[in-house]
């Protein structure tokens, strides 16, 4: 064998392996993959520490605490007002969403309404951040599984939602626009008419990611049947959002237990899917945000006029109580458990996170699915990291 | 106004809740200890924390499939209070702001331990929400409910690092959050928060006051104002 080529004697070594695998049981030991902290995937630092047999997962334990701030803990020693600066970084791509459970609660306890005004310019804030916060994931579930180009339309469309944010709160990321009572400040002049235009800008978007990927046939093979959740298993772990809606379950609090929101007002209808699997939730995802933009356009054109702020004493101060408030945002079923013993700040809460519920289903849905679908599965249940966290 | 007034004293009334709690009280029956309503907003029932398992359970079979959280509260008074009168923070404080009474009975349904236990479901079908809370003993031991809604599993591995609650049966305790060799339970109410103690917060004067270099230049911006809209008013 002398003078055999390199290429013969690469096709001998590998007919022997060939061989070898037929005829020898391998002996595939565990292997620990860790998946993140810094991976893409993980919209933060989650770490999944996925133990391998071959190609498939044997056991995934998400490891947390990489962004572990302590909210709760540092909620009991602020005001009121001043707990909403935090409340704004849970979620921080969907801040505006956060506030208005917390400051929904408080009023709650305090038996104080705002003016109706306030709560139909509070829902529109609330589905604009929707709109940013799903557009983004919209692109992003495209560069998970390797398509560059939706990323790029994401977060060039989304700006366009938070330039509107911006242009009502202040802020881009972090509004602190809400308070007890009602609103900061009312909509500037001709805002409503831009609103619309963006609106109609993100429709175009979500169509050009309906052409992009869900008609994509390399979209469809990597999500269809990947990450199946049924629905008994969904409402067990308390999945939300669109992760229960995509099993199936059709549970919306913004029509099912409506805070006092303006969504009764308008005509608009829940999204659900059968599958339960990782297209499911991209799906339903999609739809979510053009009914979104449907119902800015509805309340845009249907702001009742009257003050923007109830009357509030100046130092907060809410009555001895405890409630539960929870409204749907962008990630899913966000509360607050306030307790509150008469002081100017609360006694205890419990911030009740989506993604917290959402990712603690990992470890039972990546059992036995292949490495690269790990990752699917991950950008399709989308969470936050500060919003698993806090 | 004197019409309206019948029908608002009818809308106090929440007839949902009442029939609920009907129907939750006789099946659970002794287990049951205290329960408190808030018409059109919530309910809480709190139960024997020998019964913890089995409550849940009856509640889950009543229609209460879907878990929302699970999570303690520590009544005690915390010993620094909101830390808003440390030696570095007591000057700040206004003089003339009324004292802050500080109820010190504990929550809704009642009950003496220092310790509660709260878990939150809710009935899809029914469309609506309830709260279930158990006291935690001395011994701070309560039987898991990780078999009965696997969601529950993450948040009490929460409320173990948190609060320092044990749950018979469940098999990872471990910390979720927390380093492993993190000593002590920081959301007990006598945990410190060294930030607070070791630096002057500066929010204990929530409303900031004018700088003094821009007073002068804000008073005669208004005077502006004033007199470009005719003077007297």
């Amino acid at each position: 064998m002398t003078a055999t080529s390199d290429r013969e004697q690469m096709a001998y070594i590998s007919s022997q392996a060939a061989d070898a695998r037929v005829n020898v049981e391998l002996d595939t030991g565990d292997m620990t993959l860790n998946i993140g902290p810094q991976h893409p995937a993980t919209h933060g630092t989650l770490r999944i520490a996925c133990q391998l047999d071959g190609e498939q997962v044997v056991v995934a334990e998400p490891i947390m605490g990489y962004m572990h701030r302590g909210y709760e803990k540092l909620c009991e020693v602020r005001t009121y007002p001043q707990c909403t600066t935090l409340i704004n970084r849970i979620d921080w791509l969907g801040s505006f969403a956060n506030e208005v459970p917390f400051i929904l609660a408080a009023e709650r306890l305090m038996e104080v309404e705002a003016p109706p005004r306030a709560q139909w310019i509070r829902t529109i804030l609330f589905e604009l951040s929707r709109v940013a916060n799903l557009a983004l994931f919209l692109g992003d579930m495209g560069v998970q599984i390797g398509a560059l180009t939706p990323v790029f339309f994401a977060f060039r469309d989304r700006e366009r939602v938070l330039n509107q944010i911006e242009e009502v709160t202040g802020g881009r990321f972090h509004p602190n626009f809400d308070r007890i009572g009602g609103l900061k400040d009312d909509i500037p002049k001709g805002w409503i008419e831009e609103t619309h235009s963006v609106m109609v800008k993100m429709r175009t978007f979500c169509d050009e990611m309906e052409d992009l990927l869900v008609g994509n046939e390399i979209f469809q093979a990597r999500c269809r049947g990947v990450g199946v959740i049924p629905p008994e298993v969904a409402l067990s772990y308390g999945l939300s959002g669109a992760n229960l809606r995509a099993s199936g379950v059709d549970w919306d609090l913004r029509r099912d237990a409506n805070p006092g929101l303006a969504w009764d007002q308008v005509d608009w209808r829940v999204w659900t899917h059968p599958d339960g699997d990782s297209f499911a939730r991209y799906w339903v995802r999609l739809q979510e945000t053009r009914e979104a933009t449907r119902i800015v356009d509805q309340l845009l054109d249907g702001i009742p006029s009257g003050p923007i702020m109830a009357k509030v004493p100046r130092i907060i101060k809410v009555p001895a109580g405890e409630a539960y408030l929870s409204t749907e945002n962008p990630l899913g079923e966000m509360g607050y458990y306030i307790v509150s013993k008469g002081d100017l700040g609360p006694f205890r809460v419990k911030i009740r996170t989506p993604s917290f519920n959402n990712i603690s289903i990992v470890p039972w849905v990546m059992k036995g699915v292949y490495v690269p679908d790990v990752i699917t599965i991950l950008g399709s249940l989308y969470f936050i990291l500060g919003d698993i966290d806090r | 106004m004197t019409d309206e007034t019948p029908p608002e004293d009818n809308a106090v009334v929440d007839e949902k809740r009442e029939a609920l709690l009907a129907g939750l009280s006789e099946s659970l029956g002794e287990d049951l200890v205290e329960s408190y309503l808030r018409p059109h907003e919530d309910l809480w029932l709190r139960v024997r924390s020998e019964s913890w398992q089995d409550s849940i359970r009856t509640a889950k079979s009543a229609g209460f499939e879907y878990f929302g959280f699970l999570s303690a509260i520590d009544w005690e008074i915390a010993p620094e209070g909101r830390y808003e009168d440390t030696e570095f923070d007591g000057g700040l404080e206004e003089e003339d702001e009324e004292p802050v009474e500080i109820d010190s009975s504990t929550g809704y349904g009642g009950g003496g331990s220092r310790f509660q236990l709260l878990v939150q479901l809710y009935s899809l079908s029914q469309q609506i929400g309830l709260i279930l809370k158990t006291d935690v003993g001395e011994d701070m031991t309560i039987d898991t409910i990780r078999d009965i809604f696997a969601g529950a599993d993450w948040h009490e591995r929460e409320t173990h690092e948190m609060f320092g609650v044990f749950f018979r049966g469940h098999p990872t305790l471990q910390p979720l959050y927390l380093p492993t060799e993190f000593e002590g339970h920081p959301l007990r109410k006598d945990f410190p928060l060294l930030a607070r103690q070791v630096k002057p917060w500066p929010g204990v004067v929530d409303i900031e006051e004018i700088p003094e270099h821009l007073e002068a230049q804000l008073e005669a911006e208004v005077m502006a104002a004033f007199e470009a809209n005719g003077g007297a008013s």
